[in-house]
């Protein structure tokens, strides 16, 4: 067994630090640019659907509506009963291969540009901007007395902050509840318990993780962030700094020669650290904070223009392209490398076959349950009987009559329960009973199929159950 | 029941929590106060395997703010709740009052429901779509267990579906019955009635009385020794509703046909019992199921 050497650290030396610190406030300072505009575009298009789903109606009801108390789930013209949950885990397999598929493409892109996390931050940070201004005067304004200016400041911030707080957590209850009845409650005073609840819990939370947290989410308490740094190779894209080009850093004139003064592209301007949202230094390289943002693209990108040298000096680029200087089409098929194409193929495949099992979905469930105290009965004309209920869930939203079948057994029929009219989206459990001829049969447990349809025969569910004989 | 039902426990459990929650403060206030070295590339100083570090950095102080809110509500909990072994808390929370309180808000909330059907005969609920299929529904989660999801019950539970009554048919029998149960009790009667021979021929005498295949020898003696029985199934085998006693002369044979099922309830008597359901539904819901079952075996007066 090999020992491994541990150096103990040297006693007395340097300085001593808490084993706790209190957090210091992150002051991102803006940043344009293209990955700052692509953010942007993915704040309206993940809040259009968020904020508007809730008001669009299919017929006479909400078209996205997940009716807990009556277990249906109505997602525009689909009824889903509980047991439709298997869609719900294809929908999640689905989005954690694509997770899986860009994150090995491009690294946390998820993080950077869609995660609710960051974008409920944005909207906020837009807020603090417009409010309490740029960078250097937020700072001063926070670390000033306290005045009326900051008073006034303070309440205006957080009053608008609460605001869009508490509406997220109206629009997250109103995909529970109807949101058009559920304005008309909080308008009257007559939200239900449960309602306020959830909507205050929600915009509670929306409030303090993106007032106050923010990165903190990010560093400590997210999942994601810890694994997805785990799916990483050296052929994903992430944000890079181009040492061997930037270093050594420096200030210089513009037209100074680079060579002459041995001096890198990067002229130590410090406005990456200061746009870093996690408040981390891109040119150490890439640290478990970075959430691929690329703000420090942007502002380095804008840099680099004004000093009219060519743009990518923070880039996003891979590990391997970095070592071996690759550029262009030669990076572009690393990046579509088998890993990236099986991930691709595979989630093309799910994908598919999830959309297909939706769309040829039969609006028609039924469970059998066997009667357990009476087995078999014996009944006059010398005919042997089992009971059953069946459960026939109709998940159409029109009335549906039924008809029940059985076979399996030559000579078994259905006494009792042949027809059944079962209202929209309701479940019905309705008695069966099935008679056969004594002697037709031995004695012992016979399996047997149900089935049961519309008369036209566009739905019909086929379930097995038994036909117990008595020896 | 519990076995440990001395006073120490009580004690013990109260010790040990409230020890814990001490513990966990000394925990936060000795780390809080524990200083370490600060290297400038801000690791532990360990290097292992070569180039292998670990990074040193403190923890965030509002997990520490956090920790105490916990203390803080947990002592406020052990206050208002139970917890501290037979403390009762402040709230005198149990879960049988909520479990009370539960069952309560429930029937307030039902009570609209059922209130369009209380003020109606339950002859008259018979006919009505929407009172049946609540009474189909309850009996479903209430009765079918064992009178059977057809309600043509089996051995030992009656059909409901048919003429035949064992404490009686009208809609207020039926009501009673669901409230408050029945317990038919048929006492052993061998010793009354003779020797087992006696029995066997009481058993074919029983058969006569409905017509069914039978020793008519056996029959003849038998008659004499049927007056034990008369006492409760009545002098022609009628049966009695007030007692429960089924009808002999008729077709139907709860306890099971022939001459061994008759001798045996001869010889070892018989009890059976429906539970009352007065406390467990609502009187609304077992006025319903009166509705229903009469429903099963009548037809509903034609509305007017």
């Amino acid at each position: 067994m090999k020992v491994i050497p541990i150096q103990p650290v040297p006693a007395g030396e340097g300085e001593f630090q808490s084993l706790y610190e209190s957090h210091r406030k992150i002051y991102p300072r803006e940043a344009t640019g293209r990955f700052a505009r692509w953010r942007w575009v993915f704040v309206w298009l993940t809040q259009a659907v968020f904020y508007g789903l809730p008001w669009l109606q299919w017929g006479e009801r909400q078209a996205v509506l997940f009716d807990l108390a009556a277990r249906r789930f109505y997602l525009f013209g689909y009824v889903l009963y509980p047991q439709d949950f298997i869609y719900l885990t294809g929908l999640l397999i689905v989005s954690a291969l694509s997770l899986f598929l860009f994150t090995a493409v491009a690294g946390r892109l998820w993080c950077g540009f869609s995660c609710p996390q960051t974008v409920y931050t944005e909207m906020f940070l837009w807020i603090e901007r417009k409010v309490e201004g740029s960078r250097s005067l937020r700072q001063k304004l926070d670390q000033g007395p306290f005045t009326l200016e900051k008073l006034v400041k303070k309440t205006c911030k957080h009053v608008l902050w609460l605001a869009l707080a508490l509406w997220t957590g109206f629009t997250f209850v109103g995909y529970f509840t109807p949101i058009g009845d559920l304005a008309l409650e909080f308008l009257q005073a007559r939200m239900s318990s449960w309602e306020v609840f959830w909507a205050l819990f929600y915009g509670v939370a929306t409030y303090g993780n993106a007032g106050f947290l923010r990165e903190q989410v990010c560093k400590y308490m997210c999942p994601y962030a810890r694994f997805q740094s785990a799916m990483f190779d050296r052929d994903t894209l992430i944000v890079s700094y181009d040492a061997s080009r930037g270093e050594p850093r420096g200030t210089r004139g513009r037209r100074d020669d680079l060579t002459a003064k041995n001096l890198g592209s990067c002229i130590d301007c410090s406005l990456c650290v200061q746009v870093c949202p996690t408040g981390i230094d891109i040119r150490k390289g890439l640290q478990y904070e970075c959430i691929s943002c690329a703000a420090c693209v942007d502002v380095c990108d804008s840099v680099m223009d004004k000093m009219r040298y060519p743009r990518g000096l923070i880039r996003f680029t891979t590990e391997n392209a970095l070592r071996d200087r690759i550029t262009g089409s030669a990076l572009l098929r690393r990046v579509l490398r088998p890993r990236v194409l099986v991930y691709a193929l595979i989630l093309l495949l799910l994908s598919m076959t999830l959309a297909i099992s939706l769309a040829v979905r039969t609006p028609l469930k039924v469970d059998v349950v066997r009667d357990r105290a009476a087995l078999a009965r014996i009944v006059s004309g010398g005919r042997i009987e089992n009971v059953y209920r069946l459960q026939v869930m109709n998940a159409t939203e029109e009335l549906q009559h039924y008809r029940i079948r059985v076979d399996g057994l030559p000579g078994l029929v259905v006494a009792a329960g042949e027809e059944t009219v079962v209202g929209p989206a309701e479940s019905r459990w309705v008695p069966v009973r099935l008679q056969l001829p004594d002697g037709s049969a031995p004695g012992g447990s016979h399996p047997i199929h149900f089935r049961v349809g519309t008369d036209s025969g566009e739905a019909e569910v086929r379930e097995k159950s038994v036909f117990i004989v008595p020896r | 029941m519990s076995d440990f039902d001395h006073a120490f426990w009580s004690i013990f459990v109260s010790g040990v929590t409230l020890v814990s929650i001490v513990a966990c403060l000394l925990l936060l206030w000795v780390t809080s106060r524990k200083k370490v070295p600060a290297r400038p590339d801000n690791t532990t100083g360990h290097v292992w395997d070569g180039d292998l570090t670990e990074m040193n950095n403190p923890l965030p102080m509002w997990w520490v703010w956090l920790f105490i809110g916990t203390v803080v509500f947990s002592l406020l909990y052990l206050v208002a709740y139970p917890g501290l072994g037979s403390y009762s808390g402040e709230l005198k929370w149990s879960s049988e009052s909520e479990y009370r309180g539960e069952m309560a808000k429930a029937e307030r909330e039902l009570a609209p429901l059922y209130s369009q059907f209380t003020s109606r005969k339950p002859e008259e609920l018979a006919g009505d779509a929407n009172a049946m299929a609540i009474g189909e529904r309850l009996f479903m989660n209430n009765c079918a267990q064992c009178h059977g999801s057809d309600a043509r019950g089996s051995k030992s539970f009656p059909n409901l579906t048919d003429h035949d009554w064992l404490y009686g048919g009208s809609t207020e029998k039926i009501a009673e019955t669901l409230h408050k149960g029945r317990t038919g009790v048929m006492p052993p009667m061998a010793a009354a009635v003779g020797s087992a021979d006696d029995v066997k021929n009481v058993a074919h005498y029983v058969l006569s009385l409905s017509g069914s295949p039978h020793d008519s020898l056996r029959a003849q003696l038998g008659r004499s020794k049927y007056a034990a029985c008369a006492a409760c199934h009545g002098a022609t085998g009628k049966g009695n509703e007030a007692l429960g006693a089924p009808n002999l002369t008729d077709d139907v044979w709860l306890h099971g046909w022939g001459e061994q099922a008759i001798v045996n309830i001869i010889n070892q008597g018989k009890t059976n019992e429906m539970p009352g359901q007065h406390g467990k539904l609502t009187d609304a819901q077992i006025h319903v199921l009166t509705g229903y079952v009469w429903g099963l075996s009548n037809k509903a007066p034609a509305k007017p």
